[in-house]
């Protein structure tokens, strides 16, 4: 079996063949393509700039991999910020050993992702490390996007404003917690791991004013409302009943003692809009694939109480508190 | 008979509601009621179901998470013993994050110490088999839930002729505490609702003693929101029809009898310790149990006793966990809960535990304290 060896990290003629022969084929384009020391772009509008290291076991789970996350969390991240996706930066630490066949299963699905939105990665870097001194492969994207909506924040929510999720919550939360515990849950369930960027252009083609918007990853929807409700200074009502959930998701939770609103989601948006845009919000994402079970899960109540409430299908509330800490399963 | 839909017919509205009426229309006087298992405090706080029951009904959070109740000293041990570097410790969820005098198991695994968590007791047995040359040290924490699993390992660990693996038991018993707080008479508890879990195991007739002794209800309760508000109906009509009894409410899965196969299995390699020290409460005699002693080469209290500490270890000074597992304090009373002590930073055992009092009570928060 081809492996990766610390000399493919080395900067000689083996990392020249890796880059050539597998980064090339796969991220083909004319910017990468050049080689020089850094890419040269041509942006004429203000742009949006992030970065996120991706490290997660295991590496290949139900609906995607680690190098699909690496490019949908990055695109996500920018999307979010109403800019279109351009340019990723691409950069691999490798533990020595790591199966060629491996690697290049992560690029090609990093190249398909990459085109559905049409971003390149235009520029790189590989380093490979002794065995034991990274898990196998973590891999960092930067990305740049051009803004075609500006405005969004997370301070910008107030009274009667609506709250609605793309999709179901936890699905990739509870599918990798699954795989990685090696539960069988003889289920179909992948992972909602997916770029948003479609999404997030049909709402801005369809004009819908968007307030604040959140890709809800670590954290999931909870650690995005509670934060919300902090940096609006207002009170957020979820209705329990709304929230999207698949039974088999809410089925490991009940198992593990968990909540899916904790749980990472890695191809859903949280959107704010107004009242007036709520129904039409609801049916430009219901329109897109990916956002055809989005809900309206609740409102914006009032200012000043910084907290968010969940109000069950009995009418009793309770506070949904953020997430805090390692995410650890009941014991009895 | 259609499916049973667990998700939608025990948290079903209608249901709920009726009942919620009922007990407003039928209760006659004020009820104390103490849930003796955290998972229970868990579902009233998740769901809310104080709000739908009248003011007359109080709950009482109970000693029965197994992870609030564990004395610091135990979890010393397992910090111990993971410190050689041929010792695997392996323990069951949030355990590894309870503090301990200085360390908890989780500091330890981030100092590299070979602490692992598992799902299930079974892996212990794989984990085994994967490091041949290692001493593999369960620790094994729960009440008689969990107890019949800990038996089938060790019997499993006989049969295989498996000589690396050793098991630290921490399993308690629910009905020795609640004996030791009805005598305290500190508390003043009319109910109890009983976990349905531990009677699955053990049946409902562990209750009996409690309700000829202290003429208090007790009702085998399932942790669906239905079976909370059912069982509290059911409290609630024996007080109106003056009787006290033992009922089980969760009657899917429990009997009077229980579950004697697994009873015999803990039978056959454990027996009652005399005394076990919970933390907060101090010594109740006979509630818990360790390994016998004709397995004692199995026993990592006996196998390791050289460098296992024994000096008992009180709480930080300004935690009242203790008064909460008796039932004569609600977290909110607690001069440090959620300031000091939260659960990214736990000073006290029951902000630790995911079925702690406290920590169901930061995590879900009480609306009306919220509001004030």
């Amino acid at each position: 079996m081809k492996q990766i060896m610390l000399a493919h990290g080395g900067g000689g003629e083996e990392t020249q063949k890796l880059i050539k022969e597998l980064f090339f084929k796969y991220f083909n384009n004319e910017i990468l393509l050049s080689m020089e020391d850094s890419a040269v772009l041509n942006i004429n509008s203000k742009v949006a700039f992030t970065t996120d290291s991706f490290t997660i076991s295991p590496i290949f789970f139900s609906g995607g991999d680690i190098g699909k996350l690496a490019i949908a969390g990055t695109v996500n991240d920018l999307s979010v910020m109403g800019a279109k996706p351009l340019y990723l930066s691409c950069s691999f630490i490798i533990e020595e050993g790591f199966p060629f066949e491996d690697l290049e299963k992560i690029v090609k699905s990093m190249a398909e992702e990459l085109k559905k939105t049409g971003t390149l990665i235009v520029t790189g870097d590989t380093k490979v490390v002794p065995r034991g001194f990274v898990d196998k492969i973590f891999i960092n994207t930067s990305g740049l996007g051009k803004v075609v909506y500006e405005g969004v924040s997370a301070h910008n929510l107030s009274e009667g404003d609506s709250i609605i999720v793309s999709g179901t919550v936890g699905d990739h939360g509870v599918c990798i917690m699954a795989q990685r515990e090696g539960i069988d849950m003889q289920t179909d369930l992948i992972s909602d791991c997916d770029s948003v960027w479609t999404l997030v252009e049909d709402l801005i083609k369809g004009n819908v004013k968007i307030k604040a918007m959140r890709d809800p990853t670590r954290g999931g929807l909870s650690a995005v409302l509670n934060e919300w409700a902090e940096s609006s200074n207002v009170e957020i009502e979820v209705l329990e009943e709304k929230i999207p959930v698949k039974p088999q998701v809410q089925g490991l939770c009940e198992l593990l003692g968990l909540e899916p609103y904790v749980l990472a989601n890695e191809g859903r948006i949280v959107v704010a809009v107004s009242k007036e845009d709520t129904e039409k919000a609801l049916e430009i994402l219901r329109k897109n694939p990916l956002g055809k079970d989005a809900q309206l899960i609740g409102k914006v109540n009032s200012k000043g109480k910084k907290r968010v409430i969940l109000k069950t299908s009995y009418g009793s509330l309770r506070i949904m508190e953020p997430p805090a800490g390692e995410i650890l399963p009941r014991i009895c | 008979m259609g499916k049973v839909d667990f998700l939608k017919d025990f948290r079903d509205k209608e249901k709920i509601l009726a009942i919620s009426k009922l007990i407003k229309k039928e209760i006659d006087r004020p009820i104390n009621v103490m849930e003796v298992c955290g998972g229970h405090t868990h579902t009233i706080m998740k769901y809310g179901l104080k709000q739908l029951l009248p003011q007359e009904i109080d709950f009482i959070h109970g000693p029965g998470c197994p992870v609030c109740i564990m004395p610091k000293e135990r979890i010393d041990h397992g910090i111990v013993l993971c410190q050689d570097e041929k010792n695997i410790l392996v323990t069951l969820g949030d355990m590894i994050r309870v503090p301990g005098s200085e360390s908890s198991l989780a500091k330890e695994r981030s100092k590299g110490k070979n602490v692992k968590m598992v799902y299930s007791p079974l892996d212990v047995l794989k984990i085994a088999q994967e490091n041949p040359n290692k001493k593999v040290i369960y620790f094994a924490i729960g009440f008689e839930t969990t107890t019949p699993m800990t038996a089938s390992v060790i019997e499993k660990v006989l049969e295989s002729k498996m000589k690396n693996v050793f098991f630290h038991i921490n399993h308690v018993l629910v009905p020795p505490p609640i004996k030791a707080i009805m005598e305290s008479k500190e508390a003043k508890i009319d109910a109890f609702i009983g976990p349905s879990h531990v009677s699955v195991i053990t049946g409902a007739k562990i209750y009996k003693d409690i309700v000829d002794s202290y003429k208090t209800p007790v009702v085998v309760a399932g942790f669906e929101p239905v079976d909370v508000m059912e069982s509290i109906l059911r409290i609630v009509r024996q007080f109106k029809e003056g009787r006290r009894e033992v009922e089980i409410q969760y009657t899917r899965a429990v009997t009077w009898e229980g579950n004697v196969k697994a009873q015999n299995l803990i039978k056959k390699y454990f027996e009652v310790r005399d005394e076990f020290r919970w933390r907060g409460i101090g010594d109740i005699p006979f509630s818990a149990l360790k390994i016998k002693e004709e397995f004692s080469f199995l026993d990592a209290e006996v196998v390791f006793k050289d460098i296992l500490p024994n000096k008992p270890i009180d709480d930080h000074k300004l935690c009242i966990c203790g008064d909460i597992l008796k039932g004569i304090a609600k977290p909110y009373d607690c001069k440090v809960f959620g300031k000091a002590c939260k659960p990214e930073n736990p000073l006290g055992s029951c902000m630790v535990s995911s079925e702690g009092a406290c920590a169901a009570y930061y995590k879900y928060g009480n609306l009306e304290v919220y509001k004030q």
